[in-house]
C-alpha cells in the first residue's frame, strides 16, 4: 500500500489546504494523474500522484489544513479489485471555475468538463457562458486579497531567507540577438498566432543548452552542498494579473523542439495566470529564468529561489550602438544576466556560462 | 460585420487574456499593452482569440497598426471589407 502525502511545494511550504479530492476511493489513478487540488501560499495547485494503483482511503477531508508530509490518502498499487465504494455523482470543478461560475450565472450541471477526470475547467464556464449569453459581459477577476497577501508574505520569506543564507554574485553580457529577431522573424511569417514562436522559447533554450557545460549552476543546495540535477527543469518567472509572482517549472526543456517549448510556454503562462499550476511544475524547477523584456527594462538581476543555486534575467531587445567588425553599428542587444550562489560557484564560470548563453543566441536555428 | 460588432469582439479577445478589463472603462486610444498590462504571451492568446472569432491574421509585421482598441478596430475593419459605423453609433 503506497502512501499519498501533502506535497512540498518549494522550500518555503510547510502546509496546505486540500480544496477538493479530483479522484475518489475505488478510482484507478495512474502516475501523473491529478488527484487532488491543494491551496497554498502560491495559489491552488493541482497535484499529481506518481503511483500506478487503485486510490484506496481517503484520510483527509476538504477544507482541511494539514503539514506537508502527512499522509492524506492510500493507494493500493498496480490495481486489483476496488472496493465496493458508492458516492453520489459529483460535478467537478475547480475553485476558480466555481467562481466564475457563479458570476456568470452558469449552471454546472449543464458544463462538459474537459479537466481531469471530466473536471470543469475555467475555460470550460467561459465557453459555456459564452453559449448561453453571447453579448459580452465584463468577468469580474476573482478578487482574491487574502491570496495576494499570503502570497506575498511567501515571497518575502523566500526572498530574505535567500538575500541572508546565500552569497550572491551577478555577472550580465550584451548580446547582439539580431540573429535571433531575423530567425523569429522568418519561422514566424504566414503562421497563426497559436503557432508562433515566442522569443522567450529561444532564450529557455539558449540557457537550458548552455546549462549542459555548468551542470553547477542547475543544481539544489542540500546539505551544505551543491546537488546537480540530472534533468533541466527550467522555473519561469510569471508576473499574476492581480500581483504575486510565480515561477513554475518547464520540464525538460532541453530536450525539446523551440517550436514545443513555445507552446508549452504560452501554456504554462496561461495556467499559471488562470490558477492551474500542478505540483510537478511548482517543486521541480532546477534553475530560473525570469525576463522583463516586455516591461522595457535595460536587465534584471534577480534573487535566487532555494535551493536553487542560480537564477538568470533578460531584460529588453533594444536597438543599440555596437561595435562589429571595427565599425560603429545599430543591433538590437539584449542584457542577459546571472545571480549566482558563491558557495557554488564564481565569477569566471558565471561569466563563461553567460557567453555560452550568447553563442547559443548567435546559432537560434540550432537551439 | 460592422465595426461595432469587431470592437465588441476585439473587448471580448481581451478579456479572454484579461478577464477584468472592464469594457466601459477601457480607453479606446491608449496603447494596450500598457493600458492593459499585456505581455508576449497574453498578445498572441489575443491574436489567437482574434483570429478564431474574425478569421483575421494579424503578422508580426503589422503589430504596430493595432496598438490601440480603435487602431486594431480600423486594422480588422479594414482586412474584412467591413461596413463603416462609427463608435457609438447604435
Amino acid at each position: 500500500m503506497a502512501e499519498f502525502r501533502m506535497p512540498s511545494l518549494g522550500a518555503d511550504m510547510v502546509q496546505g489546504r486540500l480544496i477538493q479530492w479530483i479522484k475518489q476511493p475505488g478510482d484507478p489513478v495512474r502516475r501523473g494523474d491529478i488527484i487532488a487540488e491543494v491551496d497554498t501560499d502560491k495559489g491552488v495547485i493541482e497535484v499529481e500522484v506518481f503511483t500506478d494503483g487503485v486510490l484506496d482511503r481517503v484520510l483527509v477531508q476538504p477544507g482541511e489544513k494539514v503539514p506537508v508530509g502527512t499522509v492524506m490518502a492510500t493507494i493500493r498499487e498496480g490495481g486489483g479489485a476496488a472496493p465496493p465504494v458508492t458516492h453520489e455523482p459529483e460535478t467537478k470543478a475547480s475553485p476558480l471555475a466555481r467562481s466564475i461560475a457563479t458570476a456568470l450565472g452558469v449552471d454546472l450541471e449543464q458544463v462538459r468538463g474537459t479537466g481531469p477526470g471530466g473536471a470543469i475547467t475555467r475555460r470550460d464556464v467561459e465557453v459555456a457562458a459564452r453559449g448561453a449569453t453571447p453579448a459580452p459581459i465584463p468577468v469580474p477577476r476573482v478578487p482574491m486579497p487574502d491570496r495576494t497577501r499570503a502570497m506575498r508574505q511567501a515571497i518575502a520569506a523566500a526572498m530574505a531567507r535567500s538575500k541572508r543564507d546565500i552569497p550572491h554574485f551577478y555577472v550580465s553580457h550584451d548580446v547582439d540577438v539580431g540573429p535571433v529577431v531575423e530567425w523569429l522573424a522568418e519561422r514566424n511569417q504566414g503562421r497563426s498566432a497559436r503557432d508562433r514562436v515566442l522569443q522567450g522559447a529561444l532564450f529557455l533554450k539558449a540557457v537550458a543548452r548552455a546549462l549542459v557545460d555548468f551542470p553547477e549552476l542547475n543544481a539544489w543546495w542540500q546539505d551544505g552542498a551543491a546537488v546537480p540535477k540530472p534533468d533541466i527543469h527550467l522555473g519561469v518567472a510569471i508576473a499574476l494579473r492581480g500581483g504575486g509572482l510565480v515561477a513554475p517549472a518547464l520540464h525538460h526543456v532541453g530536450r525539446l523542439p523551440v517550436d514545443d517549448v513555445s507552446a508549452r510556454l504560452r501554456e504554462l503562462v496561461t495556467r499559471a495566470r488562470s490558477g492551474s499550476l500542478r505540483s510537478s511544475e511548482v517543486a521541480d524547477p532546477t534553475m530560473t529564468v525570469t525576463s522583463l523584456g516586455d516591461r522595457g527594462v535595460d536587465g534584471v538581476f534577480g534573487v535566487i529561489y532555494p535551493p536553487q543555486v542560480a537564477i538568470v534575467g533578460f531584460g529588453s531587445i533594444r536597438p543599440r550602438p555596437w561595435v562589429l567588425d571595427h565599425a560603429l553599428v545599430v543591433r538590437p542587444v539584449v542584457t542577459a544576466s546571472v545571480s549566482a550562489d558563491h558557495r557554488v560557484t564564481d565569477g569566471h564560470r558565471a561569466a563563461l556560462f553567460l557567453a555560452a548563453v550568447a553563442e547559443h543566441l548567435r546559432q537560434p536555428g540550432a537551439l | 460585420v460592422t465595426q461595432n460588432e469587431i470592437r465588441r469582439t476585439v473587448l471580448e479577445a481581451l478579456q479572454s487574456v484579461a478577464p477584468e478589463i472592464q469594457a466601459d472603462a477601457a480607453d479606446p486610444g491608449v496603447p494596450i499593452r500598457e493600458q492593459f498590462d499585456i505581455d508576449s504571451v497574453d498578445l498572441l492568446n489575443f491574436l489567437a482569440a482574434l483570429e478564431s472569432r474574425l478569421g483575421v491574421k494579424v503578422p508580426e509585421q503589422d503589430y504596430g497598426r493595432i496598438a490601440t482598441i480603435d487602431a486594431c478596430v480600423a486594422y480588422l475593419a479594414e482586412q474584412l471589407g467591413a461596413a463603416a459605423v462609427p463608435h457609438g453609433a447604435p
